[in-house]
């Protein structure tokens, strides 16, 4: 059950929405997609699908394309609320349940153990767009795993959550992950990308800048960061062989490195003008990465 | 095949339990009730005297300047049993007048002969827009000028009735494909009803598809079902659905209608029952009517699809409908007025143009004695040109529904089939 996304190109016309995309994606992962707006998650997603057919490349799920063939094993989640807003919250469950394959009186015993598990068994009798906007999410987010699917693919699924209901659903997400579901989502929240992805894909104008393990990404970034706090001025190191940027803070600063000996010569050249309170290597986050990937090109 | 039975049945039953719809339904089932018994609601009305403001309008005063005519014209008004009742007066017109203006009474005739002998009447009433007295005093008078005239030529009643023996005419038509006058005005009432009807249903379903699909696009719920189902199918099982549930109401109204007018008690419902050429129903003109709905709102709702895939928000349905709506108005009015002469050219030419077929071919098939091929070359035509429309909205609306943003025009069909390609 292994998703793979050979040579991907897909152009509107003149204008080339995703460009060359390669990933595979084994079962049981959790695969990040990151990219601003309009970077061609939602095409790439619509092309795994298969609403969209791909210019050139192939998209293959478990061996085999994606049609109405085997989409009861696909789960979708759409960027934007897409639920029938003068339905009831059950039947439209049931509905859209019965769609992805499922018979009528297991759509509603599902549906209900999913309502009970999101704390919203209340709902049920109630019309869509007399929810909360959150609440749509839980149960837009209902109609995507209700079926059981192998393959889930989720468009931002964390918008509009609190916190405690973003943390409500990465459990979900993790608990359908340890079933054995292979799933892929896009956000720009990239601490919850950090935390739940093995592997993720930047996109940027239609092409995965960066793409590969968490750990990858990070060290291939070539860059760490050194904290530092003292209590004279630290400016004076930012000339330094192998310093790339650095920023005061109120404490002290912090010091962007290409290379881990770098980080000791700051130290060792620090600690001759006094002494230091405290001293840490750090990796980039994945924001940094994402800001210095994807901004560079925009400035 | 599960697939398509789950959205016919969602598409069938949310459209049917929504309120508006049932509201509409029982509004419509009230109508007709009211309508078949309007006869007699408007007897008991009028017997209350609701309307007279008090002054009775069967009371006629007269002015009779030569004072021979009063009594030969309550008798002629007897004979006829037009219930009216004549009071001679004295007084002067212009008292009369006054007394209208009071609401006293209701009218005042006054009447004269002239030197060659012919009555002279003058009616007054409130307005003129009073018909029916007028006119049945004038058919009294005019009697009683006739006995006047035939005394006076020393004629005898059996000459009089001679001469006034009304003659026989009868139509009849060499072309084959005409009915007898008699079918004609029996049948002109059904096919001008039937007409009406399929007019409204299929413009009225066509729309509501329009709007299911812009409500199901606009609220993004599109992008899973055709995630889960193909389109194309989703197209068809939805327009099948809301077909179904127009069947239906239909259907209801008219047994509803027919019970309404067999159970209303008045004598004036029956006489328009078989005015409209509902005593004998042709089955004939019945099957071709559902027939004719049918195709034409597989017709017209697959446009309406297509057309209801383009926009992004429900509001701007109606803009883009209005091309479609523009046609099934053209047809009605070909059809209507072919009602009087359906043998004209432009309606011969009309019933062959599949988006004026339902409408207009329905016409000539209830109107005349077509050959059986014509009403099957329509339906051919017809046919051909829903699979062609089918094939082709499958295509746009494979595409539209993924498309999103501002602009909505015909120009996007283009793009539409574009994004849809496979």
């Amino acid at each position: 059950m292994t998703l793979q996304i050979e040579n991907v190109t897909k152009k509107f016309g003149n204008f080339t929405a995703v460009k060359d995309l390669s990933m595979t994606l084994e079962q049981g992962s959790m695969y990040g997609f990151l990219g601003a707006n309009g970077a061609g998650k939602t095409t790439t997603f619509r092309m795994i699908l298969g609403l969209l057919d791909a210019t050139e490349g192939s998209i293959t799920w478990n061996g085999k394309p994606i049609t109405y063939a085997n989409s009861t094993h696909i789960g979708y989640l759409p960027e934007e609320r897409g639920l029938y807003p003068k339905m009831k919250v059950e039947d439209q469950l049931i509905y859209l349940g019965q769609l992805r394959g499922m018979k009528k009186n297991d759509a509603k015993i599902a549906s209900h153990q999913w309502l009970e598990r999101f704390e919203v068994p209340h709902y049920a009798g109630k019309k869509v767009e007399e929810l909360s906007k959150g609440n749509q999410q839980k149960i837009q987010v209902i109609a995507s795993l209700l079926h059981r699917p192998s393959l889930i693919i989720l468009d931002e699924p964390f918008s509009g959550l609190d916190p405690v209901n973003v943390e409500l659903l990465k459990k979900a997400i993790l608990d359908v992950q340890k079933e054995g579901a292979t799933i892929m989502f896009s956000s720009h929240r990239m601490d919850h990308v950090e935390e739940l992805c093995e592997q993720l894909s930047i996109m940027h104008h239609g092409e995965s800048i960066v793409n590969g393990t968490l750990r990858d990404v990070k060290r291939g970034f070539g860059r760490q960061n050194v904290l530092l706090k003292a209590d004279f001025d630290l400016s004076f190191m930012q000339q330094m062989d192998g310093v790339t940027s650095f920023k005061q803070t109120v404490e002290g600063g912090v010091f962007q490195i290409g290379e881990e000996r770098i980080a000791h010569e700051i130290l060792r050249s620090a600690l001759k003008q006094g002494d230091i309170r405290h001293f840490s290597i750090e990796e980039p986050s994945l924001q940094d990465i994402f800001i210095e990937k994807v901004g560079k090109e925009n400035a | 095949m599960r697939d398509f039975w789950t959205i016919f049945n969602q598409s069938f039953w949310t459209k049917a339990k929504t309120k508006s719809f049932m509201i509409t339904t029982l509004i419509v089932v009230a109508g007709i009730f009211l309508m078949a018994n309007l006869s007699v609601i408007i007897e008991k009305v009028q017997n209350v005297g609701m309307f007279d403001g008090g002054a009775d309008s069967d009371t006629i005063y007269v002015v009779d300047e030569s004072g021979q005519f009063l009594e030969p014209l309550q008798q002629q008004l007897d004979a006829s049993e037009s219930g009216l009742t004549l009071k001679s007066t004295n007084n002067s017109i212009d008292d009369l007048k006054s007394k209208i203006s009071e609401e006293e009474i209701k009218s005042f005739l006054v009447l004269s002969i002239n030197d060659s002998e012919i009555i002279e009447a003058t009616y007054t009433s409130e307005n003129a827009n009073e018909f029916d007295n007028p006119m049945v005093i004038r058919d009294a008078l005019q009697n009683l000028q006739t006995n006047l005239k035939a005394t006076s030529m020393d004629l005898s009643p059996n000459e009089v009735s001679q001469l006034f023996a009304p003659i026989e005419f009868e139509q009849n038509a060499v072309s084959s494909s005409s009915k007898t006058e008699e079918e004609l005005s029996q049948a002109r009432g059904l096919v001008y009803v039937l007409i009406f009807v399929i007019y409204f249903a299929v413009f009225y379903y066509s729309n509501m598809i329009a709007m299911e699909v812009a409500t199901e696009k606009s609220s993004r719920v599109m992008e899973i079902i055709i995630s889960s189902v193909s389109p194309v199918k989703h197209m068809f099982a939805k327009i099948a659905g809301v077909g179904t549930l127009g069947l239906l109401q239909i259907a209801l109204f008219g047994i509803v209608g027919f019970l309404a007018l067999k159970t209303s008690s008045s004598d004036l419902t029956s006489g328009v029952f078989s005015f409209f050429g509902f005593s004998n129903v042709s089955i004939d003109t019945m099957l071709f009517a559902v027939i004719f709905f049918l195709l034409g709102y597989f017709l017209y709702a697959t446009l309406a699809a297509l057309l209801g895939s383009m926009v992004s928000r429900t509001e701007d349905v109606q803009q883009l409908l209005l091309p479609m709506t523009f046609l099934i108005i053209i047809a009605s009015f070909i059809a209507f007025s072919g009602i009087g002469n359906p043998e004209a050219g432009y309606v011969q030419i009309a019933s062959y143009i599949p988006f004026f077929t339902p409408l207009v071919m329905f016409l000539r098939v209830g109107m005349l004695d077509l050959p059986v091929w014509e009403p099957i070359l329509g339906i051919g035509i017809l046919l051909i040109t829903i699979f062609i429309l089918g094939w082709f909205g499958s295509r746009v609306y494979r595409g539209g529904v993924l498309m999103y943003g501002a602009s909505q025009s015909l120009k996007d069909i283009k793009k539409a089939i574009q994004l849809g390609k496979r």
